[in-house]
Order: C-alpha cells, then sequence, then structure tokens
C-alpha cells in the first residue's frame, strides 16, 4: 500500500505548481499511470480523495487516471504483445528475451485551474 | 475567470532515477560502494548481514544503514555482533526507500573514510523495487521457506537485482524446495543474474558471496567504475 506516500508526493508538487502559477484552485488533475506500475487506480483514487481534503488549492479537485496499456517488445522475434495476457513470454516466439516499452508509466500529466 | 490547463508532465519515477543517479556519482567520487539488499520480511537479511559485514570488514571499512517501519532492533543486532558503525532509519508508514531517503541516510552516516556502505532495505518484494535507491548492486533475498516460485510472483524485485542469495538452506529438509527450479524461475526474470546458494547460520556458501561482493567493492575503491 505505497499509493498514499505517491499521492502525497503528487499533491505536494501539484500545491507548488498551483502556487507558482497563481491559480485560485485545482480543478481537475490528469495523471498517466502504467497498467503494470505498482499503482492500484481504486487506492490511488481513495487515497487522493483522502488528501486533497487537507491542501490549500484541490479541496475541490478532480481526478483523472489515464490508464497505459502494459505494452513488451521482443529481442528475438522482434513484436511486441500486451504485458498483463503473456507476462515475460512472447506469444509469439516463445522467448523470455523481452522487456517493458510501456506500462510503468506513474506521470503527472496536467491540471486545469481557474 | 476561464480554466487554465498547467502541464506539468512530472514522471514519478524518473525524478526518483535522477536523483538515484546523484547519489551513485557522488559515492563514485567518494570511491563508496553501496549495496541494496531487499527481500520478503523474515527472509534472513539481518542475519546474512552480519555473516558478510565480518567477512568484508577485515578488508574494508563498512557502514550499514539498517530501514523498518520502527524499532532498533535490527540496527542494535547488526552493531553488537560486527561492531561497525550502524544507524536505523525509521520510515513510518512508507513501505520503500525513496532516492531522497537514501540520501539522507548516507549523510546520516556520513561516507567518510567508508569503503562499503549497506542498506538494508524494508522487507517487502514489491515497492522497493520500483525505487531505486542510487546503490552499485542490488543484492536479492530468496529464502527456503517461501518457495521456489517466488520469482514468478513478484517479477520486478527479480528483475532489478545484481545478484541472488538463496538463504536458509539448512532448513530445506522441511520444504519442498527445487534449487533448479528456484534458479531457473530466477533466471528467466532475469537472465544472467548471479545465484548464491548458501546458509547465513551454519556459514556454507557466504564466504562465495563476500568474496562476490568484495571484487566489486574493490573495483570502486581502485576508482575503476
Amino acid at each position: 500500500m505505497h499509493e498514499l506516500g505517491i499521492v502525497m508526493h503528487v499533491v505536494k508538487s501539484v500545491e507548488d505548481v498551483a502556487k507558482q502559477n497563481s491559480v485560485q484552485k485545482v480543478v481537475k488533475l490528469r495523471m498517466e499511470v502504467g497498467e503494470v506500475s505498482s499503482v492500484v487506480p481504486e487506492l490511488f483514487e481513495d487515497c487522493f480523495a483522502w488528501a486533497k481534503k487537507r491542501t490549500e488549492f484541490l479541496t475541490d479537485c478532480e481526478l483523472e487516471l489515464i490508464i497505459i496499456q502494459g505494452i513488451s517488445y521482443c529481442k528475438d522475434c522482434q513484436n511486441t504483445y500486451p504485458t498483463t495476457e503473456y507476462a515475460k513470454k512472447c506469444p509469439h516466439c516463445g522467448s523470455i528475451n523481452t522487456y517493458l516499452v510501456t506500462g510503468n508509466e506513474i506521470n503527472i500529466k496536467d491540471i486545469e485551474a481557474i | 475567470m476561464g480554466i487554465k490547463v498547467v502541464e506539468i508532465k512530472e514522471d514519478i519515477l524518473s525524478r526518483n532515477n535522477i536523483g538515484a543517479k546523484k547519489i551513485r556519482e557522488d559515492l563514485k567520487a567518494k570511491k563508496v560502494f553501496y549495496l541494496n539488499v531487499m527481500s520478503s520480511p523474515g527472509s534472513g537479511k539481518t542475519t546474512l548481514l552480519i555473516q558478510l559485514v565480518n567477512y568484508l570488514k577485515k578488508d574494508f571499512s563498512v557502514g550499514v544503514i539498517e530501514a523498518d517501519i520502527d524499532s532498533q532492533v535490527d540496527a542494535a543486532a547488526l552493531a553488537q555482533a560486527t561492531g561497525v558503525k550502524t544507524i536505523q532509519m525509521h520510515t513510518g508508514n512508507a513501505c520503500h526507500i525513496t532516492c531522497q531517503m537514501s540520501e539522507e541516510a548516507l549523510a546520516a552516516l556520513g561516507t567518510d573514510g567508508l569503503d562499503i556502505v549497506i542498506l538494508e532495505n524494508i522487507g517487502n518484494l514489491v515497492c522497493p523495487a520500483e525505487f531505486d535507491t542510487g546503490a552499485n548492486e542490488n543484492l536479492v533475498l530468496l529464502s527456503v521457506p517461501e518457495g521456489d516460485d517466488k520469482p514468478l510472483k513478484y517479477p520486478l524485485m527479480f528483475e532489478v537485482a545484481t545478484v541472488v542469495a538463496i538463504t536458509k538452506t539448512d532448513v530445506a529438509e522441511v520444504f519442498d524446495f527445487s534449487y533448479e527450479r528456484a534458479v531457473s524461475n530466477i533466471h528467466m526474470r532475469n537472465k544472467d543474474v548471479p545465484v548464491f546458494i548458501l546458509s547465513a547460520k551454519e556459514g556454507g556458501g557466504v564466504k562465495e558471496l563476500a568474496e562476490y561482493i568484495k571484487e566489486k567493492a574493490q573495483r570502486v575503491k581502485e576508482g575503476a567504475v
């Protein structure tokens, strides 16, 4: 359960950005979360709902999580495949000589503020 | 007043990675080898470290950072059994060490005059794998009672490992544990990672792992890496 730690970090970053941009309040926060990152969206949302009440600019902020699909690349047959379905083993050629291309992201994308 | 969009584009993990890179550069300049030790709770990190440190301290000046949610038991046990400089870091409710915590702990320990710093990370096979601490090597432990299928269940931890130790071989008789399966599962995640099989309690295999670490530390000490 490390979502809370990440949420606290995100909230602090966004509060800093809000201050620097002299906004009144942040109404929306968009984040990109990879399918195979260590963030569980539901837990992240719950933690965010708790944390935003304790902020200066984010009390009415809506959180939008954009889920990024996990895609792996096979170095042997040079194909890509969905990671959550096949994990380490390439479904095209059976090799485990593969690596994750996308899906590990935890990014703060942007905010909407007034 | 209209709504204004402010792009942030902050990548949480890459920010940690940048911090970790800085730690690595600072330690390189000071010729300090930094070892991050990770595993499940109860897989024998502290017991193994006591044995390892007692080998390493003959040739190197060693310092240890113990990280736990709470208590001083690990630092106290290690300091008493090895006599090396040890600090206990409390992480509160955090389940992993970020590069910032790692940097603060290194400063609190004081790296001047040290050749090797060992960080005993929080016992957890999930989150610590995501956060680079700035260490030169990640030693991951897999204890016999945990089962030989652990690398399949916690893939990332075994992917970030640069060396793996299978511990508690002294209790292997009681468990249905296959070394062959374990090594094959580890290598499925991390093709070329070296695996050491040992018992910290009885001492078998610890020396080989200590020699491996000594060789890595020696290269850092000589400024070769």
